[in-house]
């Protein structure tokens, strides 16, 4: 989808390039992070995606295609894009910012007015509470939410995001990241998402590019780069409870067993539904560190798996936690 | 809340123009009504008000017409990205011009273009140019970077980032320099009779040549009263702009 080939980038007076011979293949529909700290050139590298930066050597395709060649306000209508500070328009009311684009393509009124209260929806905010009010009675999440409606409004194939969840307090900044990938399963789009937050990375990304002066450390899953950092910085980076991140990426659904042969095992008295009485359940979606949680709350070396049905689909064992991390090689394969 | 606070400010405004207005016309009724002698029942009469006041009206507007088709596109090309380098540089040009005695101005016009009413308009054109262009720099210079760079970046044409972001988030800020230049110009206006332009300006110089009190008096208050007045068109359409 978006291939990155040789890219440099100096600035007229910078002391080094600000990006260095970088190469990128970034797929149809993945979410690609780049991560780094502060002046790494993730967003010089993100700008050049969208023209709004020229590379000073090397070439970026777009679907096979030159960027160059390309028609530089075609190519940005085709890019949804979400600045760092969201940018929304203090003049216009949310349902105008939202139009922006389909005003800007002439679409009309009544399809203007349609678009605008689906993506409204869509990122579950009310159109009619909403819609009139001004971006400075917004709060930071209802800001984002906007400027996510935004970007969306034309729907381009992809989306580029600036350190979108940076304004958030912590607990906010969770939810809204679980939110996007909540709507990200329903829009599928390629996303390149910047930021500096590595747990932020591992979170969203299905991909990550571990940047450091301009260039690509690591670009692999999280998982990969959790279990095989290929450099000393990368793994300075992810700092400690490298275990308990790993734990994150993998869910329930992904560790749980039969049911039955934990039954010969444990030779307990089962309910009908196939619980021990008093036994602590998890979503199939709830992810191995959740796992962990409840059973320290709990006290107990297992828990039982459900589905959103309330069906009992698997077990997990302590010791299946304890491999999920100690062989991660062996988790991921499965 | 805001709403009811802006309409309150709109009636108050009107009712301002509106006693302001009161005022003028009865002044005009009493010295026309009870001129103090017969030279002054000559020459003054509600038609030679009426024909000198809508000179002095014509005067202005021609004026600050001309003084905003100039500045304002002005302004805007000279935040154009090719000079935005210098946009500062000419914000402090356009603050120091307006130091400038509108009096000289009109003076030094007369010499290059002689007496007339288009040499008041230009002489007055020019003089109110400067506050608006200011604005219109200072505005549209003053427009967060991160909304441009949102706008462009998401594909909006340049010409409509200029129509649909910059102009309007700096538009309270080019109003107000079309309010001064308004107000300088209809305090202007009445040099204009002096080079031969016409207006309020000639209540005055009548007055004075005939030394009749009442007659100055009245060329002076009717252009002050529509100074007020202005200034009350301008706040309602500031509290037009709000709603
Ligand atoms: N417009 C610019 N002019 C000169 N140097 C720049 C400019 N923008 C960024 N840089 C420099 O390029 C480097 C990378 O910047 P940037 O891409 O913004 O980093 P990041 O987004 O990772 O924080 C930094 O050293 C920064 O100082
Ligand atoms: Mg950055």
């Amino acid at each position: 989808m978006i291939r990155f080939e040789n890219v440099s980038k100096w600035y007229p007076g910078g002391v080094a390039d600000a990006v260095d011979n970088l190469s990128l293949f970034i797929n149809e529909g993945e979410i690609c992070v780049l991560v780094g700290s502060s002046g790494c050139g993730k967003t010089t590298t993100m700008k050049m995606i969208n023209k709004l930066i020229e590379p000073s050597s090397g070439t970026i395709y777009l679907d096979g295609q030159n960027i160059e060649t390309l028609d530089t306000l075609t190519l940005r209508l085709n890019i949804g894009y979400i600045i760092q500070e969201i940018g929304l328009f203090p003049h216009m009311t949310v349902a105008e910012n939202v139009a922006t684009i389909p005003v800007e393509l002439g679409w009309k009124p009544l399809r203007i007015k349609a678009r605008v209260e689906e993506l409204l929806d869509l990122v579950d905010l009310d159109p009619r509470l909403f819609g009139r009010k001004k971006p400075r009675e917004l709060n930071a999440s209802q800001k984002l939410r906007v400027g996510i409606a935004r970007a969306l409004a034309a729907n381009p194939m992809i989306m580029l995001m600036d350190e979108p969840f940076g304004a958030l307090d912590p607990v906010a900044r969770t939810r809204m990241q679980d939110e996007f990938l909540t709507i990200h399963q329903k829009i599928h789009k390629t996303i390149v998402l910047v930021t500096h937050d590595i747990d932020e990375a591992i979170r969203m990304g299905d991909r990550i590019a571990v940047m450091r002066n301009g260039r690509v450390l690591q670009f692999d899953t999280p998982r990969e780069i959790l279990s095989h950092p290929a450099d000393p910085f990368v793994s300075e980076l992810i700092g400690d409870r490298k275990a308990l991140k790993l734990m994150n990426l993998i869910s329930c659904a992904q560790l749980m067993h039969d049911v039955s042969e934990f039954r010969q095992t444990w030779n307990r008295d089962f309910k009908a539904g196939g619980t021990l009485p008093g036994a602590s359940t998890i979503g199939m979606q709830a992810t191995a560190q959740d796992a962990l949680a409840e059973m320290f709350r709990t006290g107990e070396r297992f828990l039982f798996v459900e589905d959103d049905s309330h069906q009992v689909q698997g077990v997990i064992e302590l010791d299946d936690l304890f491999k999920s991390v100690s062989q991660g090689d062996d988790a991921r394969k499965q | 809340m805001r709403a009811n606070s802006d309409d309150a400010g709109y009636a108050v405004s009107l009712c301002r123009i509106v006693l302001l207005a009161v005022i003028g016309i009865l002044l005009c009724v009493a010295v026309v009504e009870h001129p103090q002698d017969r030279l002054v029942a000559q020459l003054v009469s509600y038609h030679r008000v009426l024909v000198l006041l809508g000179q002095h009206l014509s005067i202005v507007a021609s004026a600050s017409a001309l003084a905003i088709l100039t500045a304002v596109p002005a302004g805007v090309l000279l935040t154009r990205p090719r000079f935005r380098a210098w946009t500062p540089r000419l914000i402090g040009l356009a603050r120091i011009g307006q130091a400038v005695p509108g009096l000289a101005v009109i003076a030094l016009s007369v010499g290059l273009l002689g007496v007339g009413t288009m040499t008041a308009i230009l002489a007055m054109g020019l003089c109110s140019l400067l506050p608006i262009l200011n604005n219109t720099l200072t505005g549209i210079n003053a427009v967060d970077p991160a909304l441009l760079a949102a706008a462009h970046g998401m594909g909006v044409a340049p010409r409509h980032v200029l129509t649909r972001v910059e102009l309007p988030l700096a538009l309270a800020m080019i109003m107000a320099g079309i309010r001064s230049a308004v107000t300088i110009n209809i305090g202007a206006a009445v040099l204009a009779a002096f080079v031969g332009g016409g207006g309020l300006g000639e209540l005055i110089i009548t007055g004075n040549t005939i030394s009749r009190v009442q007659v100055m008096v009245l060329g002076a208050a009717l252009p002050m009263l529509m100074a007020l007045a202005a200034d009350a068109v301008f706040d309602m359409i500031d509290h037009g702009m709000k709603l």
